[in-house]
């Protein structure tokens, strides 16, 4: 069987050779980038930009961008028809091809991200490594020791000056990741902008459209994870409290939340409307300009797909959360659902470029629809299902668990 | 005790060593041999005269015996397109199974819809178009390849190295002929070579072989007295989407504006 034709339907002239080749698992790669990208975005507006409110929820954006990233990796590598010769990219890369330059993107904003974490984190590293330098230790706290000290990498000096030096080195990493944040994803928007074979793909807006998107899954990303972990960390301290009979530290977390949520929430509504904005133009001006391929578009776009695009992207997805966000006093509740529908609607925007792309024939007289296997039967069905995409997606939520026992997220240390 | 700044200093100085000798090694693409081995007073083109064409799929038949492409698969480096054009300006094309065990029922495929009968006594026109690679001189398939695995020979064919290529499917993505699939059994990008290796051995591809009309020919557009040149330079002909600018080298006597 042709790699492709198990989930493929088609539908009048479709060519002999033609199949959805890309499916479920290049949906899921530029949906991880895009939350990687906005993740450190929205952690720059606070570390270069200054803004202040944004303190709490920037190192947890920068924590989780930085466990996000393999999240963008896999997928690629598990779509490839020959994972282990994925290497061969970095072996000899073949510079007029938009995906070549991937690896070298890729490495340079992973090292970005990871040292400006060490600069925030340093101080804090060294602190644990001179607390855990006592006789006596249990194993847990001997491996502690040698993975805190390690990761000091032997800057133990944390007077005011070495602090200054840290924090500015802090600011000049943010302000220099953001260009390449913005890069590695507008970049896959690029990869697909550029393939003028596909009538759907090929247009310049593309990569912005991407970049836009990316900053509101983000955004909407980071403020869905701070709010169940502020609700987690509410139910602890609520529990504590009663045991202390007051409802002091509860209350306290409450205000704080709300304050960062709302304010977060004013750049997500900005960039939602903007990325809505870039969207609605693309097809108004593919509607006015109906070249050749307009017909079948038109039919795939309002027929085919009216679904998926209309009703799950454009409706539950950006319609839905925007009224949600625009009505005053956003309290958590309302703010959660609305950026887990926000979530939703950035997802369907990957699905109906990636599948909707795919969705007509080369002939401009044929369709193919894509079945997504649910119940794995083989290793295909499974890393092109949706137990690879849902895999995919819990993979950073493991690493951010591990990171946070290293990059303590919420009893922050002063630097930074 | 080594300090911490002796430390680095060292270890760039060995790093610094190591890769002086390392950077005079150089991985060889699969181009750049290929480029020692070929003719360069050759490029190869292809003329299809589709008035000729019956639909019979001997072509593909050839093509897949001959290029190990499993003979049940779902996928063909070479097709024949069906199209019937009716008197009330409907046009309907299929290639069930590419063509390859040839049209002898009037119905046409239409996939998920089913097939359709229809009257011949309404048909304006109907004719069978044979596809294959293009074999670009612009080959976008070629320019999105990551890692080089495919490439352009000296004498204008576009091959794919199995033993590089990591099946990303960019270049079925970018290739508007639909001439790309990945391999079944190798699990890497697969395409039409003109049947490379018998036509550097002199011999003519296969499915130009098994025509029994001569619907399909092969030669050498850099000599003026083969007849596939003769043909091209003083025949009306033309190509498949040039809107691409991807230039295709396989050029077609009698296409109608309907084809695809």
């Amino acid at each position: 069987m042709i790699p492709g034709e198990l989930w493929t339907l088609r539908d009048l002239f479709v060519l002999p050779n033609e199949y959805i080749y890309w499916s479920i698992q290049i949906v899921m790669y530029p949906f991880m980038t895009g939350l990687v990208a906005g993740a450190f975005v929205l952690s720059s507006l606070y570390h270069v930009f200054g803004i202040k409110p944004l303190r709490d929820i920037a190192r947890f954006a920068l924590v989780f961008s930085f466990a996000l990233l393999p999240g963008a990796l896999v997928p690629l590598l598990l779509h490839l028809q020959s994972p282990v010769r994925g290497i061969n990219v970095l072996m000899t890369p073949h510079f007029t091809s938009a995906i070549a330059a991937f690896g070298i993107v890729f490495s340079t904003y992973f090292m970005i991200v990871a040292s400006e974490l060490w600069f925030i984190y340093r101080r804090h590293f060294v602190q644990e490594s001179l607390l855990l330098r006592k006789p006596h230790r249990t194993l847990r706290e001997r491996v502690r020791s040698i993975v805190f000290t390690t990761l000091t990498l032997g800057a133990f000096d944390t007077s005011e000056k070495a602090l200054r030096t840290d924090e500015k080195a802090t600011k000049i990493l943010a302000a220099l990741g953001i260009p390449i944040a913005l890069f590695l994803h507008g970049y896959a928007g690029f990869i697909f902008g550029s393939v003028k074979a596909n009538a759907l793909w090929m247009t310049p807006l593309m990569p912005v459209i991407f970049i836009v998107s990316a900053v509101v899954s983000g955004i909407a990303f980071c403020m869905l994870t701070y709010i169940l972990v502020m609700e987690f960390r509410k139910l602890r301290a609520g529990r504590k409290s009663r045991a202390a009979r007051s409802r002091e530290g509860r209350e306290e977390i409450a205000g704080a939340e709300v304050d960062v949520i709302r304010i977060t929430a004013k750049y997500l509504v900005g960039f939602l409307i903007l990325a809505m904005g870039l969207e609605l133009l693309d097809l108004v001006f593919r509607r006015y300009t109906a070249v050749k391929s307009w017909d079948v578009l038109a039919s795939a776009v309002y027929g085919r797909e009216f679904k998926q695009v209309f009703l799950l992207q454009y409706g539950i997805g950006s319609l839905v959360p925007l009224v949600l966000f625009l009505i005053p006093r956003l309290t958590v509740r309302r703010a959660a659902v609305g950026v887990a529908l926000v979530l939703f609607g950035i997802f369907m925007m990957r699905w109906n470029v990636v599948i909707g792309g795919q969705s007509f024939s080369l002939t401009l007289a044929g369709y193919m629809h894509y079945v997504l296997p649910i119940v794995p039967t083989s290793w295909e069905t499974f890393k092109e299902g949706a137990f690879g995409a849902i895999s995919v997606l819990l993979f950073p939520f493991l690493l951010f668990y591990l990171l946070v026992k290293i990059c303590p997220v919420f009893a922050p240390p002063e630097a930074g | 005790m080594m300090t911490r700044r002796e430390f680095l200093k060292k270890s760039a100085l060995v790093a610094g060593g190591v890769l002086i000798p390392v950077s005079a090694l150089e991985i060889l693409g699969p181009e750049r041999l290929q480029a020692i081995k070929a003719d360069k007073a050759v490029r190869w083109v292809f003329l299809v005269d589709t008035e000729r064409c019956v639909g019979c799929g001997f072509c593909v038949k050839a093509c897949k015996l001959e290029n190990e492409v499993p003979y049940e698969a779902n996928a063909s480096r070479t097709w024949v397109e069906r199209y019937v054009l009716t008197k009330d300006g409907a046009f309907h094309a299929d290639s069930p199974k590419g063509g390859r065990d040839g049209y002898t029922t009037p119905d046409i495929d239409q996939n998920e819809s089913s097939m359709l009968t229809i009257d011949p006594a309404t048909i304006d026109k109907a004719y069978f178009v044979p596809k294959l690679c293009n074999q670009c001189d612009n080959p976008p398939c070629v320019q999105v390849c990551p890692v080089g695995a495919t490439y352009k020979t000296p004498d204008g064919v576009v091959l794919v190295d199995r033993k590089w290529c990591i099946g990303c499917g960019y270049c079925i993505m970018a290739c508007p002929y639909g001439a790309r699939f990945f391999h079944p059994t190798y699990h890497t990008a697969e395409k039409c070579t003109f049947c490379y290796h018998r036509i550097s051995a002199g011999l003519p591809s296969a499915c130009v072989q098994a025509c029994p009309f001569g619907a399909r020919q092969i030669g050498n557009m850099k000599d003026p007295d083969d007849p596939v040149t003769r043909a091209i330079s003083t025949e009306r002909v033309t190509v498949l989407k040039s809107e691409f600018g991807t230039k295709p080298q396989v050029y077609y006597v009698g296409l109608d504006w309907e084809v695809r």
